[in-house]
């Protein structure tokens, strides 16, 4: 039976009394309490809207207004072969598959992982590694006060978990692919995922949602990321939904003393699209990089909200997004930086650049500084502009054709926010995505 | 080489050359001096082809071409160069990666194969030499945080990569120590050929006493008023430009 989430008839709180009975984990009395306080939450919240301050340059109408059916049948028709352009190049992987929104065993690719590293689906761990689960899971990403986040939590069944022990290096980047095939009506899926790196850990994950189909479908994602003293995690995040996708997803990180975490997140895909990143800095002397890549064409609409929680002294965080926007598309950075009565020397820094390609594109960047501590160093800069005329002259008076000229540019442009992810397979994934973006433009020009 | 007739240019609707001659014969150097305002960065932006520069009036023959025709971008691979006053900087634009992209732009466009990384770095190496540059410069973005000297170091680096026909010193000497201003000049001196041309623009005398013009021009409120040898230089550097002004004056009223 399929279970059919809508603002209308009270939809989401019906479908959730079907959904309750089957899911994962239904008979664990700490799991029941999490998603019926959710869904409870869910209801009392109700969609944001745009007198929310956290939401006024993003409507998600369009999101309200649908209703989404719940894929039952996650695995057909995909084979591995569809898999390969999402996949990188020159590197052995550790790779979770998931169809809808459910882990496919089958497409999933196991490698040797160092003694007591765990990575498998959250349907699996909620029964093999409750003891984790049940101190960590919904503990940190805020469902109490985030829409979307409440509704992921309520309606949660898979998703990726990976635990690092105690001074264990993982090597090779761990994929968990996320990918949408063809529905008959508008489909939802709630990924989870929680990733546990203990103290003095290394590990690098990469979120991927992408898709084989042009639907109609809402991912929203949630991931929480706990990094133990120390411990020094990447977190990719690559966004290629369809064309007519909506993709909400929140990164939220608890960093403990002396922890460094580096976020890259490159979103290339979607029609609305948000992507909240909420690390939380609340041991002494923690480090996070925060990097961000959106490129908008057509319609599309993708906001990147931030939150950056300082939370005890002598932390740096280092925020640069860059963005291109062409088309008629719209583009937001909502950059929150908010420095707790404790955090002193707090070091932040925050940079927002937009490049418009066109005259209809538009972007809104909006800093906010919180600051509750006397002895900090809070800067941030926003830039909206064209193709530097001065730059481009130099270029043509060396040679370079005007045309190539501006390719160089852009490309400096956009590889500036690339160039400090430290896993090269998936750093020239990236290169070629955003070569790939801009060749698709010069197509849509010649057409 | 070179010829310039008549030229006429605005600036905003500002009239700024306002019929400028001059010819440059290969193998010569010319030295344009003048004071403030008088023209000179104009005449080098408009031979480079910037399009916020409008000519009014007059031509540009370049080895027989109509110069005003090309792009920037072809003006390039006809052969001449503009090393900039103010160089731009471009960030996350690797130094070598420009000049490797310009030299191979300028080799296909003259019908020679592009130079593979490894020729063009060993090319790049031996021109380093000259310019006493370090090997970082050349990793570095484009300009980005260089010093005033690096900077005009780097535009006769590029000079010395691109091997230009006719090259256009815009201001080159202002601002720099005299040990960068000899490395400059041993760039400009070790590129002096019968084939090339060079057009020096100064404000001081102190870079002709290392690069040796044939001819000095000094340019005044958009026309050339007077030229001589290199020993016009000395004159001005003594006596300012004031007399000359004056000696126009003269002659026109």
């Amino acid at each position: 039976m399929s279970i059919t989430l809508s603002e209308k008839d009270n939809g989401y709180i019906q479908g959730f009394a079907g959904f309750k009975k089957n899911a994962p984990g239904s008979e664990l009395g700490w799991l029941k309490s999490i998603r019926e306080q959710a869904i409870t939450k869910f209801s009392e919240l109700g969609f944001p809207t745009l007198q929310d301050e956290d939401w006024r340059f993003t409507n998600v109408t369009p999101i309200a207004r649908s209703s989404f059916e719940i894929l039952q049948n996650g695995h057909n028709k995909v084979s591995s072969a569809d898999l390969s352009p999402f996949q990188f190049e020159n590197t052995e992987v550790t790779e979770l598959v998931f169809i809808n929104g459910r882990y496919s065993e089958d497409l999933s690719t196991h490698s040797k992982l160092p003694d007591g590293v765990i990575v498998k689906n959250l349907a699996e761990a909620i029964d093999s590694e409750q003891e984790i689960l049940k101190d960590n899971l919904a503990k940190y990403a805020d469902f109490k006060e985030e829409a979307f986040t409440a509704l992921n939590t309520a309606f949660m069944e898979d998703g990726g978990f990976v635990y690092i022990p105690k001074a264990t290096i993982v090597e090779t980047p761990i994929h968990l692919l996320y990918i949408s095939t063809d529905g008959d009506n508008p489909s939802i899926t709630n990924p989870r995922n929680l990733i546990i790196a203990e103290d003095n850990s290394e590990a690098n994950i990469v979120e991927h949602y992408a898709s084989l189909a042009d639907n109609i479908y809402l991912s929203n994602v949630v991931t929480e990321m706990v990094v133990g003293e120390n411990s020094s995690i990447g977190h990719y995040l690559i966004e290629l939904e369809s064309k007519k996708a909506f993709n909400i997803s929140t990164l939220r990180a608890q960093q403990a003393r002396s922890s460094n975490i580096k976020s890259h997140s490159v979103l290339l895909g979607g029609s609305l699209v948000r992507n909240n990143v909420h690390p939380v800095l609340a041991g002494e002397g923690c480090d996070s990089l925060i990097n961000g890549l959106y490129m908008t064409t057509h319609r599309q609409h993708i906001d990147n909200y931030m939150k950056v929680e300082h939370a005890s002294p002598h932390c740096d965080s280092r925020q640069l997004y860059n963005g291109v926007l062409d088309g008629r598309s719209r583009g937001v950075f909502h950059g929150r930086i908010i420095v707790h009565e404790d955090a002193q020397k707090t070091d932040a820094k925050q940079t927002n650049r937009n490049l418009l390609l066109s005259d209809n594109a538009q972007i809104d960047t909006k800093p906010q500084l919180e600051i509750y501590a006397d002895d900090v160093k809070c800067t941030h800069g926003a830039t909206i502009g064209q193709i530097d005329e001065n730059a481009l002259f130099y270029l043509r008076s060396r040679g370079i054709s005007e045309e190539a000229s501006k390719d160089i540019i852009m490309h400096a442009f956009t590889n500036e926010t690339l160039e400090s992810m430290s896993v090269d397979s998936v750093k020239n994934y990236c290169y070629n995505l955003v070569a790939n973006w801009f060749n698709q433009r010069k197509e849509d020009q010649q057409a | 080489m070179l010829e310039i007739k008549n030229l006429h240019v605005n600036v905003e609707d500002q009239e700024i050359l306002k019929g400028l001659n001059l010819t440059v014969n290969a193998g010569e150097v010319h030295s344009i001096m003048g004071p403030n305002g008088s023209g000179k960065s104009t005449l080098a932006q408009v031979l480079a082809g910037r399009d916020s520069y409008e000519v009014t009036e007059g031509e540009i023959v370049f080895e027989g071409k109509d110069l005003l025709e090309l792009s920037p971008e072809d003006r390039a691979c006809e052969g001449i160069f503009m090393a900039f006053q103010y160089p731009v900087e471009i960030p996350g634009v690797a130094n070598t990666y420009l000049l490797r992209e310009a030299l191979n732009s300028i080799r296909r466009y003259r019908g020679e194969e592009p130079l593979k990384h490894i020729e063009f770095a060993k090319f790049a190496k031996e021109k380093m030499k000259v310019m006493d540059m370090g090997d970082n410069l050349l990793k570095r973005a484009v300009n980005e945080g260089f010093s005033g000297g690096e900077k005009k170091k780097n535009e006769i680096f590029q000079m010395q990569i691109l091997e230009p026909k006719l090259s256009i010193l815009d201001e080159t000497d202002s601002g720099l120590d005299i040990d960068a201003l000899k490395v400059v000049a041993d760039g400009v001196n070790a590129l002096r050929s019968p084939e090339r041309a060079f057009v020096v623009i100064t404000h001081y005398q102190r870079l002709l006493d290392y690069i040796v013009p044939d001819f000095v021009h000094v340019l005044v409120d958009g026309k050339i008023v007077k030229s001589g040898g290199k020993e016009l230089a000395f004159e001005l550097e003594d006596k300012g430009y004031g007399w000359i002004e004056e000696e126009k004056t003269a002659a026109n009223s």
